[in-house]
C-alpha cells in the first residue's frame, strides 16, 4: 500500500472498504461511513487525546544527544506523571526510518538525562538496551508544562513534515495520554457524530493509552502492543450492557477500544467501569466477547493491528481485502484511508438469495448495486466458516431482521 | 447576556474542573479564587510567567499554565496542560481579552494591528482554544456531569461606542460565535453561555478609562460570584437533563 505521507490526506478524500459479515467488500468514501450503521448500533471511540511523547536531549554521561520516545505508563491518573517507560534512540530524527537510527549509547540505572526543560533519571532498563524506566523529576505540573512544551508528536519517515499537536488530535480528544494518535478516531468529526445522533446511533467513549506503533527493533516489535492503561466511564459501560441485552452491534472506532473493552471483559465477559491495565492479544486465537464491528486504518499483513482483525474475519477475506486495497490504491498508516470490518457469521445460501449480499449497513437499500462482479461473486463463493474455532456464529441478516428491537437469535448464544 | 441574579442553590460547582483564561488579574483571577472558595478544580492560563507562578504561589491548589492564546502554537500545549493536571474538563471560561489600542482611539485612527491584536486573542484564540478542548467538554456531557464554555462577554458587544471599535466588534463576533456552537452543540450536552459581567474595576477598565470614577465601578469580586451562580446553573440544568434521558433510556434500552 501507498504510505499517506501528509497529514493533511486524511481529510475529505479519505476512502473506505467495508467488509461485511458475509465477506462482501465494498468501496465508499470515509466520510460515508455513517451510512454502513445502523440505528440502535452502539459506537464507542477512544478519546484519548495524544501527548507530545518525542522529547530530544541528551543521555547527561555520555554527552550523547538522544531521542526519547514516551511508550507506557502505570495508569492514567492525572498526577502519576514521574514515572514512564520509554525507548531511546541515538542522534537524528525521524527522516530516518527508525530501523535505520543509530543506537542509543550505553544507558545504565541511575543515568540521567536532560531533555530540555525535563530532567529525568533512569530508573532500570526494561529487558532491552532501547527499553527504559524513566522517572521524571519535579511537581506534577512542571512535568505537564515540560512535555506539553518540549515534547513533539512522534512521527515516522513516511510523513516527512514535521507534524503539529493539531495533526495528531482528533475531533474527540481528551485526555493527553496517547502516544500516537488512536487514528481510527479521525474519521468521527462532529457532523458524523450528529448523523450519529439523528439516526439512533449512539456513541459513547472510553480513554486508551494508545501506545507506540513501531520500536525500530524486530525483537522489541513482536512485543508490541505493550501493556496500555485504560478507562471505561460508568456511563459507557452501563451503554454497553444495554446494547448487549436488547441485541444492538457494538461497533468499535479503531484496535484500541476493541483492547480496552475485551480487556474490560475479560474477568466474567461484562465490561466493568473503571480503571485498568491492556494486557491481552487479539489476534486470531481471541473470541471476541463485546466487539461486532471495527472501523480501523489499513493494515499489512504481520502488524499487531492486522492480526486484531483476524479475530473479525477469517484469513482468505483478510487476504482478499488486502489484495482489494492494494488494488484501489488505498493509502495506510495513521493518515490514510480506513477498513470497516464486521464480524464474520454464517452467511447462509438462503439469506444470500433474498438479499442479493448480506447487509452491513442500510438495510432495505439497494447498495447490492455497489457490489462489483467480482466482489459479488467472491463474496458468494464457498466461505469457510472457521468451525474449526469452535465459535457460535450468528445468522446472517436479512434486511426485515435488521431490526434492531428484534436481535438474531444466535447472538445470546455466542456470548 | 446579563447574567442572571439567580444563584448557585445547588452547589454545582464543588468538584467541577474548571479552565480559566486571563487568570491572573481582573475578573479572571477573581474567578479563579472564587470557583476554588466553591469546591472547583480549576487550571488558569496567563502569559506572564512570573504573574502565573506567583498565583500558583498564593492559590496553592490552583494549576498555573503560561501561554496566550492569541498565539495558535500556544493553543495545543495549553489544552494537554489543562486536561493533563485536570484529568479532565467541564467548565471552560474565555476570559483573557485584548482591548485593542490604549488609550481607545476612533475606528478610523486604529492600526489594523490593534484590530488583528483584538480578533486574535477575544475572537480566533476562543475558538482555537474551545476547538481543543471540544472532545473532553463533550466526555463530560456524555458522562452526564454537565459541561459548559462560558464566554465573557459586554455590553460593548451589542452597543457601537465610539472609541471602542475594535473591543466592540471582537466581542460582538464572540457573542454571535458563543450562540452558533450553542445551537451546534446543545443536543451533544454542552452549554455555550455568553455573558456581560458589567463595568468592573479592573486594570483593563483603568487602561480604556483612566479617569473613571471607581466607586460606581462593580467590584470583580461581586462580578465572579454572579458569574460563578450562572455557571453553576447551567451545568445543574444539564445535570437535569441527563438525568431525565438516561431514565428515559433505561425503560426504552435505547438513546436517541
Amino acid at each position: 500500500m501507498i504510505p499517506a505521507s501528509r497529514p493533511a490526506s486524511r481529510f475529505h478524500d479519505a476512502k473506505l472498504l467495508v467488509v461485511d459479515a458475509c465477506g462482501n467488500l465494498h468501496h465508499t468514501p470515509r466520510s460515508r461511513f455513517v451510512d454502513w450503521l445502523r440505528p440502535g448500533d452502539l459506537v464507542i471511540g477512544n478519546d484519548a487525546a495524544t501527548l507530545p511523547a518525542s522529547l530530544c536531549g541528551e543521555h547527561v554521561q555520555s554527552h550523547a544527544s538522544i531521542e526519547v520516545r514516551l511508550a507506557g505508563r502505570r495508569s492514567l491518573a492525572a498526577h502519576d506523571v514521574h514515572r514512564f517507560f520509554a525507548l531511546v534512540l541515538g542522534a537524528g530524527d525521524h527522516r530516518t526510518r527508525t530501523e535505520n537510527r543509530s543506537p542509543p549509547p550505553r544507558i545504565a540505572a541511575g543515568d540521567h538525562l536532560a531533555l530540555g526543560p525535563l530532567r529525568a533519571t533512569v530508573e532500570g532498563m526494561r529487558g532491552h538496551p532501547r527499553l527504559v524506566a524513566l522517572h521524571f523529576a519535579g511537581p506534577t505540573d512542571a512535568i505537564w508544562a515540560g512535555l506539553a512544551r518540549h515534547g513533539r508528536p512522534i512521527q515516522y519517515a513516511h510523513v516527512p513534515e514535521p507534524l503539529e499537536l493539531w495533526d495528531v488530535w482528533t475531533p474527540i480528544a481528551g485526555p493527553p495520554v496517547a502516544f500516537e494518535p488512536p487514528s481510527a478516531g479521525f474519521a468521527v468529526d462532529w457532523q458524523a457524530l450528529a448523523e450519529m445522533r439523528s439516526r439512533g446511533i449512539e456513541f459513547a467513549s472510553i480513554t486508551h493509552a494508545a501506545g507506540i506503533s513501531s520500536t525500530g527493533d524486530d525483537e522489541l516489535d513482536r512485543q508490541l502492543p505493550f501493556d496500555e492503561p485504560y478507562r471505561i466511564p460508568a456511563t459507557t459501560a452501563a451503554a454497553i450492557h444495554r446494547a448487549r441485552r436488547h441485541g444492538r452491534r457494538i461497533v468499535a472506532i479503531g484496535t484500541t477500544v476493541v483492547r480496552a473493552v475485551e480487556a474490560a471483559a475479560v474477568r466474567d465477559g461484562r465490561v466493568h467501569a473503571g480503571d485498568g491495565m491492556a494486557k491481552l492479544r487479539i489476534d486470531a486465537n481471541h473470541d471476541l466477547r463485546i466487539v461486532d464491528a471495527i472501523l480501523s486504518g489499513t493494515h499489512e499483513p504481520g502488524d499487531s493491528h492486522y492480526e486484531m482483525l483476524r479475530a473479525f474475519a477469517d484469513d482468505q477475506t483478510l487476504r482478499r481485502a488486502t489484495e482489494e486495497l492494494a488494488a484501489h490504491g488505498y493509502r495506510t498508516h495513521e493518515f490514510g484511508d480506513s477498513v470497516f470490518f464486521a464480524r464474520m457469521h454464517v452467511c447462509n445460501a438462503e439469506n444470500r438469495s433474498q438479499t442479493g449480499g448480506c447487509k452491513v449497513g442500510r438495510p432495505g437499500t439497494a447498495d447490492a448495486a455497489l457490489l462489483g462482479t467480482k466482489d459479488r461473486s467472491a463474496g458468494h463463493g464457498a466461505r469457510p466458516v472457521d468451525a474449526s474455532r469452535g465459535r457460535s456464529r450468528r445468522a446472517c441478516h436479512s434486511p426485515a431482521a435488521a431490526n434492531p428491537w428484534s436481535p438474531p437469535t444466535a447472538r445470546t448464544t455466542s456470548r | 447576556m446579563q447574567p442572571t441574579q439567580q444563584i448557585d442553590l445547588e452547589g454545582a460547582i464543588a468538584g467541577l474542573r474548571v479552565a480559566v483564561t486571563g487568570g491572573t488579574s481582573g475578573l479572571g483571577l477573581a474567578l479563579v479564587g472564587e470557583l476554588l472558595a466553591r469546591g472547583a478544580r480549576v487550571a488558569f492560563v496567563a502569559r506572564n510567567r512570573e504573574r502565573v507562578e506567583r498565583v500558583a504561589r498564593e492559590l496553592s491548589r490552583a494549576h498555573g499554565i503560561v501561554g496566550d492564546v492569541s498565539q495558535k502554537h500556544d493553543i495545543h500545549p495549553i489544552a494537554v496542560q489543562v486536561v493533563g493536571a485536570l484529568g479532565g474538563l467541564d467548565v471552560l471560561v474565555n476570559n483573557a481579552a485584548d482591548l485593542g489600542p490604549t488609550p481607545l482611539a476612533l475606528l478610523g485612527d486604529t492600526e489594523c494591528e490593534d484590530l488583528e491584536r483584538a480578533l486574535a486573542t477575544n475572537v480566533v484564540g476562543p475558538f482555537r482554544l474551545t476547538k481543543a478542548l471540544l472532545g473532553a467538554l463533550a466526555a463530560a456531557a456524555r458522562e452526564g456531569r454537565g459541561a459548559v464554555v462560558l464566554n465573557i462577554s459586554s455590553d460593548a458587544a451589542i452597543n457601537p461606542y465610539p472609541r471602542w471599535g475594535a473591543y466592540g466588534v471582537s466581542k460582538a463576533a464572540l457573542h454571535h460565535l458563543s450562540r452558533i456552537w450553542d445551537a451546534e452543540f446543545d443536543a451533544a450536552g454542552l452549554s455555550f453561555l455568553s455573558l456581560d459581567p458589567g463595568e468592573m474595576d479592573t486594570p483593563m477598565h483603568a487602561l480604556a478609562v483612566p479617569d473613571a470614577d471607581r466607586t460606581v465601578l462593580k467590584s470583580p469580586a461581586v462580578a465572579a460570584r454572579e458569574l460563578a451562580d450562572a455557571i453553576g446553573n447551567a451545568i445543574a440544568g444539564r445535570r437535569r437533563r441527563s438525568s431525565r434521558a438516561s431514565s428515559a433510556t433505561a425503560t426504552t434500552g435505547w438513546a436517541s
